[in-house]
């Protein structure tokens, strides 16, 4: 890896990836927003009330906590969670929200629209929607509002109007298409929140450099709490939002491995998964270059994991780009596998974790027990797991 | 000269203006396409735009969405569009056939293997909605050296220095997409149009078809005399949509509406 990183070029391509494939009547509004962003990215007015809102509001920095218990009993490296579930609203999707809310008021735009899967990006973006008065439509597949209902009814409490989407598989992707549709439509007077790190450029930029503080913070925290930087990162990847967040800041130290999980599902060879860096090639989806989960002729292919946030059939460009230089490793773990990391992080440290970063867990479970006890890593706890109890209630067969 | 080219010339020689119906590949059913086709250019249509189904149509209407579902349920696909195509072409060598559609299928067959096959299979231009100029330099290249034009789409929102890079990009014709929104939404505004294309015609010389939101003959002939052609596509695709159960109709209700824009548009 080259020691100065500086992706993506000013068309937004990181390498063979990213750049922007999107109508015409789109490249306008893409336009004003690259603009706005990049002016605004260097005002001091501007970082200073992000800085602002993201300690009074968000409730950061969010710590570093060394889950002495659980490293005990795996037997290996000294495992730190970033407590990303302390956010307001619960996830790691409030530090980007905040940050392109405030954009789209600069901009003068008075309607705010966003896609959702598991419903923590719908329910961070309608939390600020609400806090700065703008009319908020949320698109939500309707498989997912059906999963994740409470999330749902916290969206309308906080007073975003959530559209159900029958199209395609009913899922974070034609949510995606959904919310494009809408944009087209309303250019004028929309700002689009797009949740993660994919999309047309500038969004994999601008929402990783929002989502950057998270890698800042604990390269900070853990210096003070080891002395040292992290042996190893670890952070689930569906389109790669809180996994970029915290790998970013430590891209250039050289060090530090990277592991991005992705979700297997019932497992890669079965072909019900989610990961298409694992078992993906590359194409264009969503205004960008990348991995994806597509057949021969190019159709996208339905994709399935047990946590909605990673049922995605692509992922952001960066991570293509830095799983083809080897900056990155990229691993799967199954739903099952998933499940025992959900378990054992809430039976070890009192810690419920979102399904999403339960496969975070369960590959640092497997990862732990093969590095030294002087060794560190740090896994991105990116939600917690208040939004999925009706979920693992049914699987025991509880009703709620 | 292209065969797109040629049409538009011979055209604006006799002072008439292109119709251009827009049918998805396979819609309802793989054998539909081909006769549909033959009975388009007999209801006198000028060029033929044929819609490749894509499993995520993120610019398209839900009519033209579920067209697309409908034919992916047969399994129709990018090679299976050029096959009816090449079938089509065999027997009639005048109408220019556009595709349009998105870039991923075209990514997994590859560029150049694409190119070829287009090639081969008589394709006239192809329009890819998700592909704007600053990415599509190495795949122009590729389809103009093959004969075949690359055609971009315009929009309302489109600045004067857009439309001079469209016209330095594309060739055949420009498709003016003449309103912010989907395939067949309904809020279609004339005199924005009228505006725009002065516009537009100011900064190119290609010929200016004018789509989405075209549902009848009278709007299609007023859309039409404000530039070179006039594209209908929802309007067809729900006279699909209400005869599944008889393609025949179907059939017969698309020519009956395009026959009468055919007359509205030369009177």
């Amino acid at each position: 890896m080259t020691e100065k990183y500086n992706m993506p070029d000013e068309r937004g391509h990181f390498g063979p990836y990213g750049g922007i494939f999107v109508a015409e009547t789109l490249i306008p509004p893409i336009q004003e927003l690259n603009a706005a962003y990049h002016q605004y990215l260097k005002d001091p007015e501007f970082i200073a009330e992000l800085d602002a809102d993201l300690k009074h509001y968000v409730g950061r920095p969010s710590p570093l906590y060394h889950a002495e218990r659980w490293s005990r009993e795996l037997g290996g490296a000294q495992i730190y969670l970033k407590r990303e579930d302390l956010n307001h609203t619960g996830s790691h999707k409030i530090n980007n929200t905040v940050g392109q809310a405030l954009l789209a008021k600069r901009m003068g735009k008075t309607r705010i629209i966003a896609e959702t899967g598991a419903g923590q990006h719908g329910v961070a973006t309608a939390t600020v929607a609400a806090r700065l008065g703008l009319e908020c439509v949320v698109y939500m597949g309707s498989v997912d509002v059906a999963r994740q209902s409470l999330n749902v009814y916290r969206m309308k409490l906080l007073g975003a109007k959530v559209v159900a989407v029958e199209s395609g598989s009913k899922t974070l992707k034609d949510a995606l298409n959904e919310a494009l549709r809408d944009w087209v439509t309303n250019v004028d007077n929309t700002f689009y929140i797009i949740g993660t790190v994919a999309g047309p450029h500038p969004y994999p930029a601008m929402v990783r450099d929002f989502q950057a503080i998270i890698g800042r913070e604990s390269k900070q925290q853990c210096l003070e709490a080891t002395g040292r930087l992290p042996d190893a990162l670890v952070a689930c990847v569906g389109g790669g939002s809180n996994a970029i967040g915290l790998f970013y800041p430590f891209i250039e130290d050289n060090s530090v491995k990277m592991y991005g999980v992705e979700a297997a599902g019932d497992g890669i060879a079965t072909g019900r998964h989610s990961a298409p860096l694992s078992a993906g090639r590359p194409g264009v989806l969503h205004g960008n270059r990348t991995y994806l989960m597509a057949d021969d002729d190019g159709e996208i292919i339905e994709t399935h994991s047990i946590s909605a946030g990673l049922d995605y059939p692509g992922v952001g460009p960066e991570h293509a780009w830095l799983k083809d230089t080897g900056r990155a490793t990229y691993v799967d773990i199954t739903d099952s596998e998933a499940l025992e990391g959900f378990y054992a992080l809430t039976r070890m440290e009192g810690i419920i974790p979102a399904l999403e970063s339960s496969h975070a867990m369960a590959y640092a479970m497997k990862l732990a027990p093969t590095m030294t006890k002087d060794e560190t890593i740090i896994i991105n706890l990116s939600g917690r797991g208040d939004k999925d109890m009706q979920t693992m209630a049914k699987r025991e067969g509880i009703e709620l | 000269m292209s065969r797109l080219a040629a049409k538009f010339e011979e055209l604006a020689q006799t002072g008439r203006k292109a119709l251009i119906p827009f049918i998805t590949a396979g819609d309802p059913r793989p054998d539909f396409t081909l006769p549909m086709m033959y009975a388009m250019v007999k209801a006198g249509v000028d060029v033929i735009e044929l819609g490749v189904p894509f499993s995520d149509p993120m610019a398209d209407g839900p009519v033209i969405q579920r067209a697309s579902e409908r034919a992916l349920d047969h399994k129709m696909s990018l090679r299976r569009t050029l096959e009816i195509a090449a079938e089509f072409r065999k027997t009639d060598q005048l109408t220019p056939v556009v595709l349009m559609g998105y870039l991923n299928p075209i990514e997994a067959m590859g560029y150049e293997g694409f190119a070829c096959a287009a090639q081969r299979a008589g394709i006239d231009g192809v329009l890819t909605v998700d592909l704007p100029p600053e990415e599509a330099e190495e795949y122009s290249a590729l389809l103009t050296t093959r004969g075949i034009d690359p055609i971009f789409l315009l929009a309302p929102n489109s600045s004067d220095e857009r439309v001079r890079k469209m016209d330095a990009a594309g060739s055949g014709y420009i498709y003016y997409v003449s309103l912010k929104g989907v395939t067949g939404a309904g809020h279609l505004n004339i005199a924005d149009v009228e505006n725009k294309l002065r516009q537009i015609r100011a900064n190119t010389r290609l010929p200016v078809a004018i789509g989405f939101g075209v549902k009848d003959a009278q709007t299609a002939k007023t859309i039409a005399n404000l530039g070179d052609g006039v594209v209908i596509g929802s309007a067809l695709i729900s006279k699909i949509e209400a005869n599944l159960d008889d393609p025949d109709q179907a059939k017969n209700e698309i020519v009956e509406l395009l026959a009468s824009i055919r007359q509205a548009l030369d009177c």
